[in-house]
């Protein structure tokens, strides 16, 4: 797989390393060049010292036979276009985009990015799975963003307590199917009556997310 | 109308205050506040501190359903983040991102965005002053309907886009 890598920051200097590593072939673009030489004279000569929003000088580092493009520079706006410029000019079949602001994953994914890597929202998502929160917990997305994985603990104040999956109206396109109790993980069954303190782990469309929230946290006051 | 210039420098100023003077709502948001200097006493729109890549900033500032929205500031991909963003998911009707790099304002012009590349509008001026042949690239590109862009809006046809006043 050859991988052009844009940003030589820690992550993509150690996302070129890994790479390597594990027998991909890899070309990565840093600006910097004071930096690109740096990584050069540890990665070997992979680096293209240019900026890689310039289409000129993603297609001299090889944008047009790149199976991946992973634009991993510090900053939102960059990523973006580095994407746009991989997907529209250069046909690359996937494209890879750090997100810093979380807000700015749902509009990239809308403006044709396929993969994004927010560490902003993975660390978000580890606090929140430490406290007890009135939301639902996004732990994946799927298929190109279009389905999440969903959890939701359930408070004493939820509509779901004490009732069983089919008095719930779950949302269509939306499958409920397993529950974490007690530290253990369980397929739901029709006959599982939910209790408090229950994690309820669901799949569905991101449209979705209302009408489960409603039925297992219960309405937004 | 309702127009959102983000980057206060002299073009976004200068605009701005032609539009607040022909009796337009106008909406200047700059990260900096001393931008704002440059903008005449008698300047009656709004003045808004923020990072305009943010899409909390532009709502909170009233940025939305513009129908005008300028994305000028120095940044080519900041103008090409927000130009997108105020047009996905801030309503805005007609939307112009200012790209000095003239291959990524033709890529973007093909995207659905329509771009002001400065570049080639002052070698043009240039050469034009000077008697020397022009490049021959059009500085200011409407926006491609190829890609969807505001398809979603049916029956109401992409407006062209309008050449500002080419005092930069």
């Amino acid at each position: 797989m050859f991988v052009l890598v844009v940003g030589g920051g820690k992550v993509g200097y150690y996302l070129a390393k890994e790479l390597i590593e594990s027998g991909h072939e890899v070309v990565l673009m840093e600006r910097d060049r004071t930096r690109a030489d740096q990584i050069a004279d540890e990665l070997g000569s992979i680096v293209v010292a240019h900026d890689g929003c310039e289409g000129r000088y993603l297609g001299e580092a090889g944008a047009n036979r790149a199976d991946i493009v992973a634009a991993v520079t510090g900053d939102d706006e960059d990523n973006l276009v580095i994407c746009q410029m991989a997907k529209h000019h250069f046909d690359v079949r996937r494209t890879i985009a750090r997100v810093n602001n979380p807000k700015n994953e749902a509009l990239f994914r809308h403006l044709g990015v396929d993969e994004i890597i927010s560490p902003t929202r993975m660390v978000l998502g580890s606090i929140e799975q430490d406290i007890p929160v009135h939301e639902l917990l996004h732990l994946a997305a799927l298929g190109g963003g279009e389905l999440e994985i969903i959890e939701a603990q359930l408070q004493y104040d939820s509509p779901a307590v004490g009732r069983t999956p089919g008095d719930l109206t779950i949302p269509e396109g939306c499958s409920l199917f397993a529950v974490i109790r007690d530290g253990a993980a369980i397929p739901l069954r029709p006959d599982h009556v939910f209790k408090t303190g229950d994690k309820v782990i669901a799949i569905g469309r991101n449209e979705c997310e209302e009408l489960l929230h409603e039925q297992l946290i219960g309405s937004p006051s | 109308m309702k127009t959102v210039i983000v980057g206060c420098g002299r073009v976004g100023a200068a605009v701005a205050d032609s539009f607040d003077q022909a009796g337009h709502e106008v909406i200047i948001v700059d990260t900096s506040t001393s931008a704002f200097d440059r903008l005449p006493t008698s300047f009656r729109g709004s003045a808004v501190r923020g990072d305009g890549t943010d899409e909390a900033v532009l709502r909170r500032a009233g940025a939305i359903d513009a129908d005008i929205f300028l994305a000028m500031t120095e940044g080519d991909n900041r103008n090409v983040l927000m130009a997108q963003l105020a047009a996905e998911e801030l309503g805005a009707r007609q939307v112009i991102a200012k790209i000095n790099d003239p291959v990524r304002a033709a890529a973007y012009a093909d995207l659905g965005v329509a771009t002001i590349c400065r570049t080639t509008l002052m070698a043009d001026a240039l050469a034009a002053f000077l008697g020397m042949p022009l490049s021959g690239m059009p500085s200011v590109l409407p926006a491609s309907d190829l890609h969807h862009a505001r398809a979603h809006r049916d029956g109401d046809p992409e407006p062209a886009a309008t050449t500002p006043s080419q005092e930069a």
